[in-house]
Formats: structure tokens, sequence, C-alpha cells
């Protein structure tokens, strides 16, 4: 398994809190999202969700009035299902984390949760946001609550009235946090105001250090983030791996290309990343602006194999070139790294893309897979095939809980360099890159 | 990530009550920011004080209503203010910090603006403690050894400390919410049970509160050595994966001896991924963890060479790698910069943890200590870090302990002094002479 995951002893419970929009679900799926990519397997319960089941058609806000006995029972019942399902996740099916996402604004409620970790053995850290300004939450609402599943008929004005109202029945029982003495001995962070202030009390571990770290350096801002790669390069014509080559006439004016859809894009304040390989950096030479060489942005190091083609590699290494088939993620080259290496290499470009505004990362096959893998919530078994062509650019912009990704293919002609996972029972010609013919593959 | 050099300069000023962990503070993370490439200085008032007043008499000098007192302590405080200008502005220092209790709002103020006018981003570290013992504890640790308790007795020394703290308790204006909603600030209470955290500005701020959030100040040591002598080691040869030679197997059982007689508490174990730690590390007989970090630098195309086979094939590099041996980057390979990069999550990871023994390698080594005994980029290519040496490592007072322990196992010495000609024109023995001896 990965660091990360070595790092996390016991199963951790993290429980958001919080009152209705105030970024609980959008929080819980980013953090999620992000254990997920470091290597720590981490799922998300959300008791709406539960409760959806449970209540097969909402019909009003007067389901979330306090006094509301029935519904209280059923909202209960719905904790108590999420719960047995956290724990199922956690003790049986090998995950280490588990985010419990609901209001949780009771301590009565809080502490079921607390009492239900204990019995378990699992580590539980809060994560509170707090949030006045009556903007963010009416923003927070058009953005995902207009399109949930509770209100099919999407009137903007009778959700936001409704929704409202949801609010306020929650806000008569709401306890928040109470770092001096109540909750004085909880493990917790409380977010206020998106971000502008935190509170952070008695960090355990490592993992709960780096969850307190990510929260941190999150914002919200619209922005939008750009993945290409070079210019198509002289070993890309060769069909060779790896190495330090320049660009090709082509990848010459790719970068062209680039410099002129970048200019049309008129992007505000736009900061420009390349690695230290000199691929990217002639890439970035033609646009005309500053731009910073990031050697964690380097490609993956083929170690014995750099140089090489797949042809050659596979004359010289048949086993290596089976393995890596086998187990493209984790498949370390001799002497060099594997898509896992990449992943925990590639870490703080990803918070410092979390940190930033608009930016342009001109990178290479393996590290844009990594990266892409992040932002569209991939798994590590598709990351390795992620298709990343040459001359193409992956514009990515937030929204409601997740990534729109658009595809602009600048018209400039390069080889493919993608090589899809061979199946055992059929040479697929058309699914390696033209350079390389004929495949032998051993069944 | 090789920290993004802003064009503003950062001014962090130190907020709290004597004896509040503001100068270990301000130490610390000076010492990592400069180890992470960061130009950081630290300015101390009570320093400039000490210069200025000869001769520390008692707590009276801190009185509120000591007009001579209160005159020279501003003066102080304006002269090591003009010194961060001078360093941030003049000298390309890129963090200065400014150490001092600056206890007040009027204070504080008159720092921030001082920053505005020179184009600094300000950033508060106020450290807030209410528990006795752990004052008490920092009054014995480091105030009875300081000059201006020279000639008292510690008893007389404590006293007169004590008093001193009172002396700015009733102006004391913590850092709040409401009234200093705008500044950028960390509040760390209690010597870091909890922390509030209001508006970080950019990336060295996000990595400050970082590291602030990491540290701790619970009595521990870390042990680092390296793997026992490689078949390598024994042929003068650099990097590679090969095992351990007769002395380094032997090594590895005196070290599993050594570490039993230490009986340390919950030690962790560390290795890279290489051949030769982990089996230095198996010898122990206890679960160690691999980190690829850990891993030895490297040579690029001279992998596996000899200093002979390098100054024959690559006369040039080896020059330059004289020339400046901390950026000097291995064709292929890698620099001692970017193996501090490499490391920097083995030192926030080492932060967080106690008892600690990591098995690595020579340049890897060299890195870490020179993380702990602060030693700038220009010596920390020639740290002496021997084959079968552990160096035991305890943090005390501002700085760390070491105590070099000799395991009695012979090795191949493994240290290349810089020779004297560095020049690219040099003849080959003038390059070699300093090579050690081997195989």
């Amino acid at each position: 398994g990965s660091w990360a995951s070595y790092m996390t002893n016991s199963p951790t419970l993290i429980v958001m809190i919080g009152l209705p929009a105030r970024g609980k679900t959008y929080v819980s799926k980013k953090l999620t999202r992000y254990l997920n990519w470091i290597g720590v397997p981490t799922k998300v319960f959300n008791l709406g969700v539960y409760r959806r089941e449970a209540v097969k058609s909402y019909k009003s806000y007067d389901f979330f009035r306090h006094d509301n006995k029935e519904a209280m029972e059923i909202r209960k019942r719905c904790a108590l299902v999420a719960l047995e399902d956290v724990k199922a996740y956690l003790l049986e099916e090998c995950g280490q984390i588990a985010v419990f996402d609901a209001t949780n604004t009771t301590r009565e409620r809080r502490d079921l949760i607390l009492n239900f970790a204990k019995e378990n053995a699992f580590k539980v850290f809060f994560v509170e946001s707090v949030c006045d300004d009556p903007e963010v939450i009416a923003a927070n609402i058009l953005e995902v609550k207009v399109s949930s599943p509770d209100y099919p008929e999407r009137n903007r004005e009778n959700v936001m009235d409704d929704f409202l109202k949801r609010i306020e029945c929650y806000k008569v029982t709401y306890q928040p946090l109470d770092p001096d003495a109540y909750d004085k001995d909880l493990s917790f962070i409380k977010v206020i105001n998106v971000g502008q202030r935190f509170l952070v009390n008695r960090v355990q571990d490592y993992i709960q250090s780096k969850i307190v770290y990510y929260l941190m350096n999150i914002h919200v801002q619209p922005r939008t983030i750009y993945l290409c790669r070079h210019g198509e390069s002289e070993y890309n014509l060769v069909g060779k791996i790896g190495g330090d080559s320049g660009l090709s006439p082509r990848g010459k004016q790719f970068a062209q290309a680039l410099k002129k859809f970048i200019e049309e894009q008129e992007i505000v304040e736009l900061k420009v990343w390349t690695s230290q390989l000199k691929r990217t950096i002639q890439t970035a030479e033609s646009l005309g602006v500053t731009y910073e060489q990031w050697k964690i942005l380097n490609e993956i190091d083929a170690g014995v194999c750099e140089e090489m083609t797949y042809a050659e590699i596979e004359a010289k290494y048949p086993d290596e070139f089976a393995l890596r088939d086998q187990e493209k993620y984790l498949y370390r080259y001799p002497g060099g790294e594997s898509y896992q290496d990449l992943v925990q290499r590639l870490e703080p470009v990803i918070m410092e893309l979390e940190r930033q505004g608009n930016v342009l990362v001109i990178s290479h096959q393996a590290v844009m897979r990594c990266l892409l893998a992040y932002f569209l919530d991939k798994s590590a078994d598709e990351l390795p095939y992620l298709r990343c062509p040459l001359h193409t650019i992956l514009k990515l912009t937030p929204v409601a809980y997740g990534c729109k990704v658009e595809t602009i293919t600048l018209n400039v002609e390069a080889v493919n360099t993608h090589r899809d996972k061979p199946s055992l029972d059929s040479v697929s010609l058309a699914a390696q890159p033209w350079f390389f013919p004929f495949s032998k593959i051993s069944a | 990530m090789q920290v993004c050099m802003t064009n503003c300069p950062t001014l962090i000023v130190m907020v709290g009550l004597p004896a509040r962990g503001k100068t270990y503070i301000s130490k610390k993370l000076t010492r990592y920011l400069n180890w992470i490439g960061v130009p950081t200085k630290e300015f101390n008032v009570g320093q400039y004080r000490r210069d200025l007043v000869k001769k520390y008499k008692s707590f009276e000098f801190f009185l509120p209503d000591n007009e001579e007192g209160l005159k020279i302590r501003k003066q102080c405080a304006l002269a090591a203010l003009n010194d961060v200008r001078q360093y941030l502005s003049e000298e390309n220092g890129h963090v200065a910090v400014f150490d001092a209790t600056n206890t007040t709002r009027e204070r504080r103020e008159t720092i921030y603006k001082f920053g505005e006018e020179n184009g600094y981003k300000t950033f508060f570290v106020e450290s807030v403690c209410v528990d006795p013992e752990v004052i008490a504890a920092n009054i014995v640790q480091v105030k009875l050894g300081s000059p201006d308790y020279v000639d008292c007795s510690n008893d007389e020394a404590t006293e007169d400390f004590m008093k001193r703290i009172e002396c700015y308790k009733n102006s004391y204006e913590t850092l709040d919410e409401t009234l200093d909603k705008d500044l950028s600030y960390i509040k760390i209470m209690d010597v870091g049970r909890s922390y509030l955290v209001n508006r970080v500005m950019d990336h060295i701020q996000s990595r400050i509160v970082y590291y602030l959030m990491n540290i701790h100040v619970t009595p521990r040591s870390i042990y680092l050595c390296r793997h026992g002598e490689s078949e390598l080691n024994l042929k003068g040869r650099i990097g590679g994966d090969p095992g351990l030679s007769v002395r380094g197997k032997e090594f590895a059982k005196s070290l599993a001896q050594f570490i039993n007689e230490q009986n340390i508490k919950d030690l962790k174990v560390w290795t890279s991924q290489m051949k030769r730690t982990i089996q230095t590390a198996e010898a122990l007989g206890v679960p160690y963890e691999q980190w690829k970090v850990l891993n030895e630098i490297d040579a690029g195309v001279c992998e596996e060479m000899t200093y002979e086979e390098i100054q024959e094939n690559y006369p040039l590099e080896f020059a330059l790698r004289d020339q400046d041996k901390y950026r000097y980057r291995y064709p292929k390979g890698e620099s001692y910069e970017d193996l501090v990069q490499r490391l920097e999550p083995v030192i926030m990871e080492l932060e967080r943890q106690e008892n600690v023994l990591v098995i690595c390698h020579q340049a890897v080594m060299r890195c870490l200590l020179a993380y702990f005994l602060d030693k700038p980029a220009e010596q920390l290519p020639y740290l002496k870090c021997p084959l079968h040496t552990v160096l035991k490592l305890t943090p005390v007072a501002y700085g760390c302990k070491v105590e070099s322990i000799f395991l009695n196992v012979e090795a191949v010495n493994t240290h290349r002094d810089k020779p004297e000609n560095v020049d690219i024109s040099r003849p080959p023995e003038e390059a070699l002479v300093t090579v050690p001896a081997h195989q």
C-alpha cells in the first residue's frame, strides 16, 4: 500500500458538522477524492441519501421540524443504518476512513456517534463548517440544492424558500463544537466562513494532520486548470520512452498553437508550470509568458528502460514487460518508478494547485494521467490507462461537487503514444501506437 | 516543492508573554525555512537590549512605569526593525522573524505599518499558555542559563523572572477574533493542543502553519546512521543497490545490541528501499518501515562508478561538482538541493514522531543532519557521516545535543573532502587527491 495508507493505523471516522448549505457534502466528496488518490481507502456516507431511500418522496421542510416526532424517528433510524454501513466498510471491506456526511448538529447525535466509534475502536475527527455569510449560503443553495432529488420540479424560488426554512429547523437545536469546555477533548477542525479562519483542536496523528493541511489549502473561488503534455518530441517520433529530447517540428507547431489558444482564452493571471525536461520547457518558451519549472513534474522514471522503445523493452526484458501489463499502477521499472511512486511525488503539486487560481500545467503522459485521476476521481486501476494524447488540452472547471472537463484538440498532428492494456484473447492492433505494429502476447 | 519565491518578503511577528516558547519557535522555524531553501533570519529584541544595557539588574527594568526602561526597549525594537528592513530589502532575505513579546495592539500596529510601508506581508505567531508547569519548565530550560542571570542563584533567577512576566500581564492584549480579524495569524494554545488560524495569505504562510502544527516538545531522541558497509563501499563505488559486506553484517548485529541496550520506548525504525539499509534493519528483529524517499542520492550516469572512473569519463562534471557540491546535479541524477526537497516529508514526519531510528545513506544523512544541526548549504555536502557510527540527537534548550557512537566495527572511509584545486583544467591527480582508499 502507499506510505499514507501505512501511516494510517486505526480506522478513522470523519464526522461532518454544520447546518445545511454549509459545504459539508462538498468537503466530504473532495476530501474523500484526495484521500483515495494518495492511497488511503476512503468512502462517504451521506445521510441524506439514506433518508431519501427511507422516505421515497420528499414533501417539504416540515419533515425537518424538530417537533415532528415521526420524522425524527425515521431520521434516527437512518443514521443507525448508515453507521452500520460505516462499520462494515471499516472492519470488513478494508476501508481506512469513513466520512459521515450529515448535519450532526446536536451533542446528543455526536455523543451517539462517539459511543459507536468507541465500541469499534475507531478514531474520530470532526470537521465543522460554520458560515454566517448569507450570500455564500444562497450561492450554495443555487449551486447544489436546486438540482437535488428532493426538488424535482427545480423551481428556484420554491427551492430557495423551502430550503431556507429547512435550515431554520436545524438552527433551533444547533450546538456548535465548544473548544473551551464541552468538546475540549475532541479532535476537530472548525472551518469558519469558507476557510477564512480555522480552529484546530487535538490533532491525533499523521492522517488527521494531512486532512487539516488539505482543508486549509482548498478554496472555492472559481478558476480553471489546464492540463496538457509537451509538444510531440523527437523521441515520441521514434517510439522511445523517457529521455530528455527536444520538440519535433510538429511539436514546435503545437507550442505555437498553444500560445494562440491561451491568448484567445483571455485567462486572468494565468500561472504556467512545466517540468525540468527540455520538451515541456521548449513548449512553454513559445508562450512568451513567465513560467515555473518543477522537477517533480518530470516524467515517470523508466529506470533501465529509459530511452528504449516498447519493442526493445519486450525483447530485452520480456518478464518485466509482462509484469507491467498485469499491474501497471504498482509496477516499478527496475531502477525507476511506478505510478504509485509518481502519485506520491506529485502530491505537493496537487496541494499547490488547490491553493492557486488559474493554472496551465505542461507535463508528460504518466504525470498528466496522475493529475487527471485526482481531478476526475479515477481509481488506481483506471489511472495508467487514461487517455492523454499529445497536442490536446484538458480544461478542468470545478462545478457543483465535481469537475467539468473540456477536451480541446489543437489542430496539429502527432503520434499516438497510448498503449492500452493488452487483452489475453486477442491482439488488438488498433490499441498499439502506430510505430509498434506487431506485439506478441503470451497467452 | 521548490518554494515559489513571491515578490513580497514575509515578516513573521512573534506574540506572547515571556517563557511562552517564542524564541524556541523562532529559532526552530528559522532553521526549517533555511533548510528548505528560504533565506530566513531571526531578530531577537532581547538580544538588542542586552547589547545596549550591558548589565541586567532586575525585573524592575520591565515595570510598565519605568520610563527609562520603556525608552530603551522601544529603541531596541526600532533598531531590530531597521535590521529587518536591511535584511529583507537589501540583503535578499525572504523571511524575517521578529522575536519579541509584542503583547500590545499598539506595538503590533507599529510593526504592521512598518511592514506595509516596506512591502512586506506580515504574519503573527502568538503563543498562549496558562499551564504553570510548562512555564516553570521553560524557565528552567532556557532562562536560568540566560546572560541576564549569570550571577544569580536559580531561585533568585526564577523569582525575578516570574516578576518580569507579571510586568507584561496587565497590558497584554491577545490577538482577538474580532478586533484582529483582518490580520494573518496563528494562535498556538497550550503548546500545540489547539490552534486558531486566521487569513493565511499565501504558500509560505501555509507551509509555516503546517510546520508549526506538526512540531511538539515531548522529549525524545532521533538516531541517525547509515546502512552497514556494503560490497560497493569496499570497492570505492558510489550508488547502486548492493548488499552488505561481511563487516556490514557485523555492524547490523552491533546495532541490534546497541538499540537493545538503549532501552528506547516505542522506537520506530525507518529505512530506505535499498537492500543495504533493509538488510541492516532486518538484523534488529523489530518492525521497520521502508521509505523510497530515503533512497541515496541518484548519481545518474555516474551510478556505480569509482571517483577515479568519474574523473576519467566525466572530468568536467567532476570539477563542476567540486565547485558547487550542493547545487550540482549529476547528469540524469540529482543534486543535494533536490535531495533536501525530496526529504522534506521525512523531516515533517520526524517532527511529528517521538523516538525514531533512521537507517539511511551518506548524502541523505548529511541532509537530515544539516536540518537538525542548522548547517548551511555550503557545509551540508561535507558533513562527516562515517559508516558504522550512530548519531544520537536529543533536543535541548534551543538546539540539539549530538552524541556520536562508533559501534566498533571497522569500515572503509567514504568521505571525500573538497580538493584544493576545483578548476576544470586541473590535472587528474589534483582532482583525486582527497579520494579515500578502497579495494
